[in-house]
């Protein structure tokens, strides 16, 4: 075809087709990010005072409302925005688990009975730490709003980064996912200086996974022509012989992913960023955007790049290793409670990594149901982080946690329903979880992954019962936090938290269905 | 590859030309160096007033220079919508509409506290 | 091939046995303070309802023809995945209901006598609360119908006695063994966390059913893998070697805890365990020999600590230990040796629960005091304790007709029949198990009273006699009761499998050498500890008992081979993942720079070290995945 000359009427070189868009099925995107506009509206136009009520409202109806679309879309099996968008099973699963969560972690983030100035965000991010400025406003009781259109952005952006099935649109969602996130981690009330270094290094590096996956895109592009998964796979599967492009593509696109879920060697974020952060982000980053991320590295693995299996198994497989490895260990001698779990939260990301490299229907479902499980679970051992303080703030220093179960005996029993959970003792949803990613790990003949898993696991296990023989066979100091009274969205957060991690430990089936049903990944 | 071979050769060319013209008043130019010359902007005017701590510049000054690039970039995507306006139809428009509310809330976010206002 | 048969009558009530222990604990736990007052009664309750059951049960199943006696419960479908599918299900059959038995009875006991035991404790509702727990996660674990339901039990157990090994948190010894326990046992757990999926693998079923039934299948390898790490979880949870060091430690819980988790039930669910899997241990060789080497090795280790220790729970602890190794060397006979292994863990059960509790008793008396060189002559002062603690010992040494004599005179026949070494050493055991616990009553009861100032000893209350008393009666009839009248052999059967064979050495022969050698050992006991006042400080003693004292060096080892390492490698990771890389950024800034004094900055934290590490680590992708291709 020659050029098109200069003046020529552009629609007569493109046709131009109407895209057709299932609005139904992208709902809950919209209504997230409609949701958002309307946050940044309520900030600009409604008197300060009036300000956090009607946010509130807004966010969780938003959060229901999306979630109701959700579930009214349960079952489809779509393509849809000129196949850029796949609803699929397995995406929708997702989806309503980031709702859910998410809507706990916006409990989380409301809460003001803990902390006797106000929320647990700085009154006003841009004043200097220990300025005159920060006093007065602190004095007069401002309280941060501007988290909310934040929120509501970032859970966009997540429910799009889980569903995207190009890449192009998949590194949109996965800004609109993680600028906000940068944000909110530097927001901290206390420490407000750890806060904002967490949230430099989280927007530094976080830019450059980024450019990481922009790049390997690129070169994806350059081998198949296309940013579509699906297109790409039938590329990888036509012309075999063009590794070079391919490779370091497909390498540098999961490079992006594995920072995202807190993988080795593209971990060390994740400690800094998890303390530093405001607890309630924290938790909200740990539970949302590890789902997000895996939703996210499955769909380009599983759809994209199934043909390359053979070539990335190798490869998942030591960073999985390493991941648990590295997690589990370094836990072990931590003293801050928000870096254990953070560590932690490194190593169950490596636990999931081996239900994913198991590359099979059981490998994804077990993934699936591990992400729920977790997600649940991390929440809940947040809401009672922020809960433990003394005067000058949250008390995170694990000599702090001695004896609490003697003081307050519900919430660290709760606690304790967590750490057995990520332990992966039985009855407990961590238990499930861990042995149906074992068991789909070991049928796909990575026998030697999980026997590596489940050291890692004994491990694993003796820090987190370290933080409950803390707990309950220490006594009570001077020195212990107080467990704070909170108000009731941090009751219903916890309790959430609590009541799933249990369920899904005694009464599983329902959501091993849910996610056995939830089926393949569309292509 | 031929399709690319201008492209190339331009590039180079006019790499060459900027390193030759450079390299060239290095060499050829005088060199009276002042007080003034050295000074940001090379206007021979001091700035004022000079920052403290030498080096810090106001949080406005990125904030308008964001402004300005956010609605600069707005343009670019008007642009095309005029050029294909007729095969859109209300598809385009009410697609554009909506781009232009969602950069208008920010326009107002930015307005009602007080983005505009230097001080 | 046996059938399993659907739960009718009273078995339709098997999840009841569960049920009501589980009900006790969470009214317990959660009621909070207005349950004090009644409370341990309702605990007490609740164990003594589903011994009644299970008796009720009992009876009904010997109405029963012997191949209609594995009974089936479906209560729900717990886990269904693509090709996974377990069920919340019991099974009850013939050594089942044996373990029910002796869990809710001996439990019940334990119960009562804990009312005395723990009367003044402020938080003996708590105390309570969780022996109900342990008694319903117990029976969980032995009447579960497949292997991920008795690992929930598994956990529940060690979670219970977690719980109850640091009841006494104050004393930070009892939090530190507590810890030590959980983790050992996790170790143990592995283990079993391993097998079963190993054999959902294999036969794609982790069902009692499916797996036995399928056993024969499988290639020897995969049964001996199997196996081995069953045995390895048998050693955590039993206290064998080389997982056997938390057992002693485990003695800083209330004694009623000791005598029904630490030597009752929960330290043989190993034996359980292996037992339960015969079929796979059939068909495995070398793990059925691994099991005896390790059954053998602690008989021995446990009767030498036993011997050198003063502490009289300790010594007793160690004696547990040692009695298990019987069993467990028992269970890896083979056919011939599963009843045996039962039968003794039976008899076991009943005498060493009352041997601690009359501890207890004695401790009771003096001020908790545990050391027995500060006891002597306490016959004149708790007669019922004497009485029955020394219808105990007869009945551990061996002594007919005491219980343990027929029940450890079958092991050490048994494996004369297998070969003559492993009975030689048992006998040999046995003769140090004379020596031991005569020393033990020899120290406490007799002699001259070496109590300390302010000691002044009484027999305990009735509601702690009387279990003793009752105790007792079944270390002396149960062995004869079982042999002669519940013909344990052929009632366990159908469950075992069973294979006589002709012995080399005549019963009586057996029986002859064996009670010589226990008779030496007990004089030798007795001589030593009446002849000449037990000094109040202990001497130096041997090499041996030296070694013994320090429960064989098992923490040593433990801290030299598993806990420095691993705080090793944490240190060395968290050094290789915060300072290497800076070190390494901060090398090249010195080289450049030529700023040496810089290289002293290894500090943690630069974003652009993270950077550097991942730009590292993409490196090693792309190698990675270029690897994979070129290779």
């Amino acid at each position: 075809m020659s050029a098109p000359a200069f003046g020529m009427h552009l629609a007569d070189v493109v046709p131009f087709n109407l895209p057709s868009i299932d609005y139904r099925l992208i709902a809950p995107i919209l209504i997230l990010m409609g949701a958002g506009l309307l946050s940044v509206l309520v900030e600009a136009f409604i008197p300060r005072r009036g300000r956090r009520p009607v946010q509130l409202i807004v966010v969780f109806v938003a959060l229901l409302a999306a979630f109701a679309m959700v579930l009214a879309a349960a079952g489809s099996r779509a393509v849809t925005a000129e196949g850029s968008i796949a609803i699929d099973g397995p995406g929708l699963l997702l989806q309503g688990t980031l709702l859910l969560v998410a809507l706990l972690a916006a409990m989380l983030m409301a809460e003001r009975m803990v902390d006797p100035s106000g929320d647990a965000f700085a009154p006003r991010a841009s004043t200097l730490p220990g300025s005159e400025d920060e006093r007065q406003f602190t004095q007069r009781g401002y309280l941060q709003t501007e988290i909310w259109p934040l929120f509501c952005f970032s859970v966009s952006g997540m429910l799009l980064f889980v569903v995207s099935n190009d890449l192009l649109i998949m590194f949109v969602a996965l800004e609109i996912m993680s600028l906000p996130l940068y944000l909110l981690a530097g927001m901290a009330r206390r420490r407000r200086l750890l806060s904002q270094e967490a949230a430099m290094k989280y927007f530094l590096l976080g830019a450059l996974s980024s450019a990481f996956f922009l790049y390997g895109s690129a070169l994806l592009y350059g081998f198949s022509g296309s940013i579509d998964l699906p297109v790409i796979a039938d590329q990888i599967t036509a012309k075999p012989s063009q590794s070079w492009l391919l490779m370091i593509g497909a390498a540098f696109v999961l490079i992006g992913l594995l920072f995202k879920v807190g993988a080795v060697p593209f971990h060390q974020w994740v400690p800094d960023v998890y303390q530093g952060s405001p607890t309630p982000v924290t938790g909200f980053m740990a539970a949302t955007v590890k789902i997000a991320a895996f939703g996210a590295l499955l769909r380009v693995l599983y759809v994209a790049l199934g043909g390359l299996q053979w070539d990335w198994a190798p490869m998942l497989w030591i960073i999985a290793i390493l991941t648990m490895v590295v997690g589990s260990v370094i836990a072990i001698t931590q003293t801050d409670i928000k870096r254990m779990l953070a560590y932690s939260s490194i190593a169950q990301a490596g636990f999931i990594l081996v239900g994913v490299v198991a590359a099979t229907r059981e490998g994804l479902a077990s993934a699936l149901f591990y992400l729920i499980a977790y997600a649940f679970t991390t929440i809940g051992a947040f809401a009672v982080i922020a809960m433990a303080r003394d005067s000058s703030g949250e008390a995170t220093h694990l000599s702090r946690w001695a004896g609490l179960g003697r003081k307050s005996p519900i919430v660290a029993t709760a606690f304790t329903i967590f750490m057995l959970a990520l332990a992966g003792i039985p009855l407990t949803s961590g238990f499930i979880a861990k042995f149906s990613v074992f068991t789909a790990a070991i049928a796909a003949g990575d026998t030697w992954l999980v026997i590596v898993a489940v050291l890692a696991s004994l491990v694993a296990a003796f820090f987190y019962l370290r933080v409950v023989v803390l707990m309950f066979f220490a006594e009570p100091g001077p020195e212990t936090a107080t467990v704070a009274v909170p108000s009731v969205f941090t009751t219903v957060a916890l309790a959430a938290g609590a009541t799933v991690t249990v369920v899904l430990g005694v009464v599983p089936q329902p959501v091993l269905e849910m996610v056995a049903n939830a089926d393949v990944f569309i292509r | 590859m031929n399709v690319y071979t201008p492209i190339l050769v331009l590039g180079i060319l006019a790499f060459g030309f900027a390193l030759f013209s450079v390299t060239l008043a290095g060499f050829t130019g005088p060199k009276r160096y002042n007080r003034a010359k050295l000074a940001a902007y090379e206007c021979g005017i001091e700035p004022t007033p000079q920052p403290v701590g030498g080096g810090r510049f106001a949080i406005k000054y990125y904030l308008t220079a964001m402004l300005f690039i956010v609605f600069d970039i707005e343009i670019v995507f008007l642009y095309p919508w005029a050029v294909a306006f007729d095969q859109l139809a209300l598809f385009g428009l009410i697609e554009m509409v909506l781009f232009i509310i969602a950069v208008l809330v920010v326009y107002a976010y930015v307005w009602r506290r007080r983005g505009l206002e230097w001080d | 091939m046996e059938q399993i048969m659907p739960a009718t009558g009273a078995f339709s009530l098997i999840w009841v046995l569960i049920a009501l222990p589980l009900a006790g604990a969470a009214v317990l736990l959660l009621g909070g303070r207005m349950t004090n007052k009644w409370g341990p009664y309702l605990g007490v309750l609740t164990v003594v309802g589903s011994a009644a059951l299970g008796v009720v049960m009992l009876l009904q199943m010997m109405g029963l023809p012997a191949e209609d006696r594995s009974i089936q419960q479906v209560a729900y479908r717990w886990v269904f995945a693509d090709g996974l599918s377990v069920d919340m299900a019991f099974r009850l059959d013939q050594l089942s209901m044996v373990f029910v038995l002796l869990i809710t009875i001996v439990g019940s006991l334990i119960h009562v006598y804990s009312l005395g035991y723990m009367e003044h404790d402020p938080d003996r509702r708590k105390f309570f609360g969780y022996l109900n727990l342990f008694v319903a996660a117990m029976l969980l674990l032995v009447l579960a119908n497949n292997y991920l339901l008795l690992y929930v039990g598994w956990e529940g157990v060690g979670l219970a006695s977690y719980l109850l090994i640091g009841f006494w948190q104050v004393k930070p010894s009892a939090a530190a063994a507590a810890k030590k326990a959980f983790i050992i046992n996790r170790v143990g757990d592995v283990g079993l966390g391993l097998a079963i999926m190993v054999m959902f693998v294999t036969f794609g079923s982790v069902t009692f059913a499916d797996v036995f039934g399928q056993a024969s299948a499988a290639s020897e390898g995969t049964l001996t893998a199997i196996g081995l790490l069953l045995l390895l979880a048998a050693c955590g949870k039993s206290a064998q070697f080389p997982l056997q060091a938390w057992l002693l430690d485990a003695m800083e819980g209330p004694t009623p805890v000791s005598a029904l988790i630490h030597a009752a039930t929960m330290v043989t669910a190993g034996v359980y365990l292996i037992v339960r899997s015969n079929a796979i241990f059939d068909r495995a060789v070398w793990a059925a020999t691994a099991v005896v080497v390790v059954g053998l090795i602690t008989v021995f280790m446990g009767a030498i600590i036993g011997s050198a220790k003063d502490d009289i729970k300790k010594s007793l602890a160690g004696s547990t230990m040692s009695q298990i190794g019987y069993m467990i060397t028992a269970a890896g006979l083979g056919p011939i040796g599963y009843v045996f292994a039962i039968f003794h863990l039976l008899t076991h059960g009943v005498f060493k629960a009352g041997l601690f509790l009359g501890a207890g008793s004695v401790m009771h008396g003096m001020n908790d005091g545990v050391n027995m060189r500060r006891y002597g002559a306490l016959r004149k002062v708790m007669v019922i304790t004497t009485i029955t603690f020394f219808i105990g010992y007869l009945a551990i040494i061996g002594i007919p007709p005491f219980a343990g004599f027929w029940s450890k005179d079958e092991i050490i026949h048994a494996a004369f029949e297998k070969g003559p070494v492993i009975g030689a050493l048992l006998i040999l055991g046995a003769g140090i198990t004379g020596f031991y616990m005569s020393r033990m009553v020899a120290m406490t009861f007799f002699g001259k009273a070496r109590w300390e100032d302010d000691v002044h000893p009484h027999e305990s209350k009735a509601v702690m006699t009387i279990p003793l008393i009752i105790l007792a009666i079944g270390s002396t009839v149960l062995g004869m009761a079982l042999l002669f009248w519940g013909h344990i052999e052929e009632w366990l059967e159908p469950v075992t499998g069973i294979a006589t064979a002709p012995s080399p050495l005549s019963t009586a022969a057996t029986i002859g050498i064996s009670l010589a050698f226990v008779i030496v050992g007990a004089s030798i006991g007795w001589i030593m500890y009446l002849r000449r006042e037990v000094p109040i400080t202990a001497p130096r003693g041997s090499l041996l008992t030296r070694a013994a004292r320090r429960d064989l060096y098992g923490d040593d080892v433990n801290e030299v081979l598993v806990v420095r390492p691993s705080y090793w490698l944490s240190r060395v990771l968290v050094w290789f993942d915060r300072a290497w890389v800076d070190g390494f950024v901060n090398g090249i800034a010195a080289f450049v720079g030529g700023f040496s004094g810089r290289l002293r900055r290894y500090q943690s934290g630069f974003a652009r070290s993270y950077a550097l590490s991942m730009v590292g680590g993409a490196v090693l992708v792309v190698l990675a995945l270029l690897l994979v291709r070129l290779s």
